[in-house]
């Protein structure tokens, strides 16, 4: 079996597998089993990758390359850690908060049903396939928000459906315009949707129907990137849905929605031979930046502040891959990382820490360092790190984002600064308290693994500090790719 | 203009009137019971355009995709559509219309609409369907506001579904038909959203005690 097939269809097979035994006591190592199998085929993939450079398989329905294969290495990677974390999280929800059988079955079935979604998603080479791939991510995902029964967690889901739904039916709108202008560049209509066909041929793309294209694509997954004014769903399916879920949503969902937005990018680019793509990137990322940065400061609930802060670092992405240019192109893809890194660590300290006090508003939760110091400093770095401080990859992302928007457009240079800062004093007020502060009464350390959680800090710091050789090579490819240009 | 068009593709005009009529029946439709009808008609219209359209143009492909829709959009949804009001026991709920001259006329403006977007794409296509592709997009946007000026999740559910009507109109419309692997996949992802919508009508009844999505309003930015 080739690495490609062993990454597609172990999360399959784990779905079906997990669909029947998930309730046991068994599913949570199964869950955590499937996703290192897909770990260790995405590392092989990765390896097939630096040896032998891009390649098409599949009959041609699948395309893998420098951009694509260090993303899908991230994707199995926070699966895996997740489902480390789900395991004891799980464990206590299902204690805790009733969860019966059916509902622990949904919920293993449902965790590898959407990790197979987002690797289809990245590793197709056909735009038909890569929207089913992100509707499935949406229909698998859904249920899991509602997975409490709650009032509240009930409407979250049903916004999610409804909102993503509709969203991304404006996605297959563009896809099929796309299709309609490649009809008349490649003969074969069974190829028409091929992405690295469409690449190639892309100076021949009737360019009226490619910008409408785009921008009925860049609403439909920038809904699910969580762009202002789309991202009305997103705090809600974050804050009510179990938190293992938010941790994959913020840290996988949301780029491989902007890896779709920046796929279709690369196509309108060579078919316009204008900034026109990028300039709408660079609008509705900077929107979502300020607009989130801003709503760090009024919320009450955990969950949503970290989520909103998903919102303003997918905004500072997008405005990153708008301004193009090698520059910026490899400080979006050194951020996105970083990000899904970061986002992911750190809402598995929020799972724990939401453990500890009993509840998710922020007001109730106090002393978390003094109560169980591996959370609160988790929670505390973690925050210290998403924030932008040196020395984290985070940091560096954002150094070199603005580095390329003062070359480019050094007007914006004080907005995106002013952002930053506001965004910063948004996470900080918040945290502070909650990790100092006096121990409310009876606040008891319970019994929890942070290693997953240190060892992404850990890795985001190296990023931070030295991006390791190989990483850089694919970094570099990557960029080339979708800038056109290398860094210097 | 009419002389120069062959018996075939006056009959795709008509039908895909038709279409475009069964949207605005919905949108002008308060008692759920019909509205699902409308829908099923809806459906088995577009599977009949379809035919039509693989007969003239000898693609045979659509043959399969009409097939496939009038199964799933205008025989199997509306059973299970109808079979849950009937479970949920609301099968003759109304749902008042506030303002229903004005809902018709913005979806009369929202086809003009969608007439001027479709403009370049008519203007480059030289295939028999180039005149639905308007059409099309008007159907996905009147089921858009079918969906804004509904509270019921159900009529909610039969917009998003008449949207994804419009959505495959449109690809038959624009280039006969997207490939059927594609189309597959696509309906694959209608069966599972129609099952799930219907475990979220037994979800949200039992959280608001009805299906009225408007009462749902505990998560909020605002200030108390």
């Amino acid at each position: 079996m080739t690495p490609l097939a062993a990454l597609l269809l172990a999360p399959l097979a784990g779905m079906l597998l997990l669909a029947a035994t998930g309730h046991r006591r068994l599913g949570a190592p199964l869950n955590i089993l499937v996703s290192a199998l897909t770990l260790w085929a995405a590392w092989a993939l990765a390896v097939q990758v630096q040896r032998e450079g891009a390649f098409l398989a599949g009959h041609g329905y699948f395309y893998i390359d420098a951009f694509n294969v260090w993303l899908l290495l991230l994707t199995a990677f926070v699966g895996l850690t997740t489902a480390l974390f789900s395991w004891s999280y799980m464990q206590h929800e299902r204690d805790h908060r009733q969860i019966g059988p059916t509902r622990m079955r949904l919920y293993h079935a449902s965790y590898q049903a959407f990790v197979f979604a987002m690797l289809l998603a990245q590793s197709t080479d056909n735009l038909g396939i890569l929207w089913v791939a992100m509707e499935a991510a949406t229909l698998a995902t859904v249920l899991l928000v509602s997975l409490y029964g709650t009032p509240e967690s009930v409407e979250a889901a049903w916004k999610y459906f409804i909102l993503c739904g509709v969203g991304i039916a404006q996605a297959l709108f563009g896809s099929v315009l796309v299709f309609f202008a490649a009809e008349r560049v490649i003969p074969n209509p069974e190829d028409a949707l091929s992405w690295h066909l469409l690449y190639q041929h892309a100076g021949q793309l009737e360019p009226v129907v490619l910008t409408l294209a785009f921008v009925f694509a860049l609403v439909g997954y920038g809904t699910k990137v969580g762009l202002v004014p789309l991202h009305n769903w997103l705090p809600d399916a974050h804050s009510q849905g179990p938190t293992p879920l938010s941790a994959v949503l913020s840290g996988l969902l949301l780029h491989v929605a902007l890896y779709a937005v920046i796929r279709v990018k690369m196509l309108v680019d060579g078919s316009l031979q204008t900034p026109l793509a990028g300039h709408l990137l660079m609008g509705f990322g900077l929107v979502s930046f300020l607009v989130a940065a801003l709503f760090l400061h009024r919320q009450k609930d955990i969950k949503r502040m970290y989520s909103y802060s998903s919102i303003e670092h997918m905004g500072l992405m997008t405005f990153a891959f708008g301004v193009g240019g090698p520059l910026a192109t490899f400080a979006g893809l050194l951020h996105m990382t970083a990000h899904s890194l970061t986002k992911s660590a750190l809402f598995a300290s929020v799972g724990q820490a939401i453990r500890i006090a009993g509840t998710q508003a922020m007001a109730h939760i106090r002393g978390l360092i003094r109560t169980q110091p591996k959370v609160g400093w988790a929670l505390l770095l973690g925050t210290a790190a998403i924030a932008g401080f040196p020395p984290f990859g985070v940091f560096t992302g954002e150094f070199l984002i603005l580095m390329a928007t003062m070359k480019t457009w050094p007007r914006l240079t004080g907005t995106l600064l002013v952002g930053l800062a506001v965004a910063f004093a948004g996470l900080f007020r918040n945290v502070q308290p909650m990790v100092y502060g006096a121990v409310p009464e009876g606040q008891h350390p319970i019994r929890v693994s942070v290693w997953p959680v240190y060892l992404h800090l850990a890795l985001v710091l190296w990023l931070g500090l030295s991006i390791p050789p190989v990483l850089a090579q694919w970094f570099d490819q990557a960029t080339r790719l979708i800038s056109g240009g290398s860094l210097p | 203009m009419l002389q120069t068009l062959s018996h075939f593709e006056q009959g795709i005009m008509v039908l895909a009137s038709l279409v475009l009529l069964t949207s605005f029946l919905m949108l002008g439709q308060i008692r759920l019971l019909l509205l699902i009808k409308t829908f099923a008609w809806q459906g088995a219209l577009l599977a009949l355009t379809t035919a039509l359209v693989a007969a003239d143009s000898g693609q045979t492909h659509l043959y399969l995709s009409a097939a496939l829709t009038f199964a799933i959009k205008a025989l199997l949804i509306p059973w299970m559509l109808h079979r849950l009001i009937f479970r949920l026991g609301i099968p003759h709920q109304e749902e008042p219309l506030g303002r229903p001259s004005v809902v018709l006329l913005s979806g009369a403006a929202l086809v003009l609409f969608s007439y001027s977007v479709s403009a370049p794409l008519i203007e480059l296509s030289s295939h028999v369907t180039r005149n639905t592709i308007a059409i099309s997009i008007g159907v996905v946007l009147v089921s858009m506001l079918l969906m804004v000026t509904r509270h019921t999740a159900l009529a909610q559910v039969v917009g998003f579904m008449s949207i994804e009507n419009g959505l495959f109109f449109s690809a038959v419309s624009a280039t006969y038909g997207m490939p059927l692997v594609i189309e597959l996949g696509v309906a694959f992802d209608v069966l599972v959203a129609a099952v799930l919508f219907g475990v979220f009508f037994f979800q949200i009844r039992e959280s608001i005690d009805d299906l009225d999505v408007d009462r749902m309003t505990r998560l909020t930015e605002a200030d108390e």
